[in-house]
């Protein structure tokens, strides 16, 4: 019992501190663009900000708002409040903690899940800053071996060549779930294809396929 | 006052910017370790964590840093270099970028000139992104309640929860690399990338399981990655 309240007073802790720096980030990510104006004196037109969102807003907040609700419960609380500001989730902060837990052998949600979830997230954020930070000093140099032609398709399929080994390991350990959100999934992009550019959306879609199915075989005690 | 999207005033911004995400991430590390040391968990797993995700993490952070390049562009290299760490990803901020240029009759085919162009795109990508630092705070309590409602309600269907979670995430990017069999054979090609990157997984396993290679466990991920994007390389040429 006493390791359980343990347990709740670091949770506790942990979502004050990470609301803390969160709310920061917050202030941090908006005075760029407020330095930016102020040191320039170039206040862009309310209109002209508005038109720019109007294109992009309704798609990524809809998507924004589906990833909170969505990732949240698999990166706990930690890793969430990190992940949400340093970004790049789905290509490496969500499977990376994924994959954390699968080697180190811990249950999403328990505390060992918390601890290796976060420590992957952190990892993860401290190394893609880094490569990013190296990157741009030596960018002359890099820019025309990463930019060239022969290189573009490995970029341009690394979120298969991620999701394959990751299914293998997810996929094979609990094929009965992964069943009907996988052919869902298949039939779907087959059918409208043009859906691959909102992905982001699709993801809660098949959560729910996924959990709809689980539940239905573990009622049934197929699980 | 000059303006140039490559200023060293921007560059300091960027500078600022990336400590205080090196910093939150650092702390959280450190937080985490503690924590996991606190209630026994082994120090050789907690190590490996790091080691295996700091090696999984370099490939797709160059393939961010290639957003960067690609922003740089039009954008020079601080605001990329600031989205692109925080937040950002580049399916978000070229949109976001072309986006608020059209708005403004502008063409992103050169390097931006108009500090109010800059600023406007900057805000644009800012505004885009806030549901994601917004929302967390506000709804981690009731999310995370919830999760411990059904697990206290029954731990072995709390279990399956998450897992049927991760796999219906997976399932969604597994489902994606179908999308485009309908362009011929370079409509396969990340299907092909994505069956040998699970190959490269399986063998992987084998060697850990059957040769007793426990500590390829840390580097299976990467591999598997590294492995099939190699052989996209190799391949997408032949075929396109």
């Amino acid at each position: 019992m006493k390791n359980s309240m343990d347990y709740r007073e670091y949770m506790e802790k942990t979502d004050r501190v990470g609301k803390i720096w969160i709310w920061t980030a917050l202030v941090v990510v908006l005075m760029v663009p407020v330095a930016i104006c102020v040191y320039y004196h170039a206040w862009p037109s309310g209109q002209a900000v508005l038109k720019g969102l109007i294109g992009v807003a309704p798609i990524y907040w809809t998507v924004g708002v589906i990833e909170v609700i969505t990732y949240t419960p698999m990166l706990g609380t930690g890793g969430t409040y990190l992940a949400f500001v340093t970004g790049n989730l789905t290509s490496i902060k969500a499977p990376s903690a994924l994959n954390a837990m699968e080697n180190a052998d811990v249950k999403p949600g328990s505390e060992e899940g918390e601890v290796i979830s976060t420590m992957a997230i952190a990892t993860s954020s401290i190394v893609t800053t880094l490569v990013i930070a190296l990157g741009v000093i030596g960018l002359s140099a890099l820019a025309p071996i990463l930019d060239s032609p022969v290189l573009a398709p490995a970029f341009d399929n690394i979120l298969p060549a991620l999701f394959g080994g990751l299914a293998v390991v997810y996929v094979s350990k609990n094929w009965k779930i992964s069943l009907a959100p996988l052919i869902f999934m298949v039939v779907l992009f087959l059918l409208v294809p043009s859906l691959a550019g909102s992905v982001g959306v699709l993801v809660p879609v098949g959560v729910l396929v996924a959990l709809g199915a689980a539940r239905i075989m573990y009622k049934k005690g197929w699980l | 006052m000059n303006f140039s999207t490559n200023s060293s005033f921007l560059y300091v911004l960027a500078v600022c910017v990336i400590i205080f995400v090196l910093a939150q991430s650092v702390y959280f590390l450190v937080r985490a370790y503690r924590r996991g040391k606190a209630i026994g968990m082994e120090t050789a797993v907690l190590k490996k964590t790091v080691l295996s995700t700091a090696v999984f993490t370099i490939a797709p952070a160059i393939s961010i840093l290639l957003g960067v390049v690609t922003l740089s562009k039009f954008l020079g290299i601080p605001l990329p270099w600031i989205r692109m760490s925080v937040i950002g990803a580049i399916t978000y901020e070229l949109p976001a970028a072309t986006s608020t240029a059209n708005a403004l009759g502008i063409s992103l085919s050169e390097t931006i000139t108009d500090p109010k162009v800059y600023s406007a795109i900057a805000w644009v990508m800012t505004l885009g992104i806030l549901p994601s630092i917004v929302l967390p705070p506000i709804l981690m309590k009731r999310i995370q309640g919830g999760v411990i409602k059904i697990k206290n309600k029954d731990s072995k269907w709390g279990d399956i929860f998450m897992t049927a979670m991760f796999l219906g995430m997976i399932s969604a990017f597994l489902g994606m690399v179908f999308a485009d069999v309908r362009k011929g054979l370079a409509g396969f090609i990340p299907i092909f990338v994505l069956l040998v990157s699970a190959l490269i997984m399986c063998i992987c396993g084998l060697l850990i399981k059957k040769c007793k290679m426990k500590w390829l466990e840390t580097y299976a991920l990467s591999i598997s990655m590294v492995g099939a994007m190699i052989f996209a390389v190799l391949i997408t040429p032949l075929i396109v």
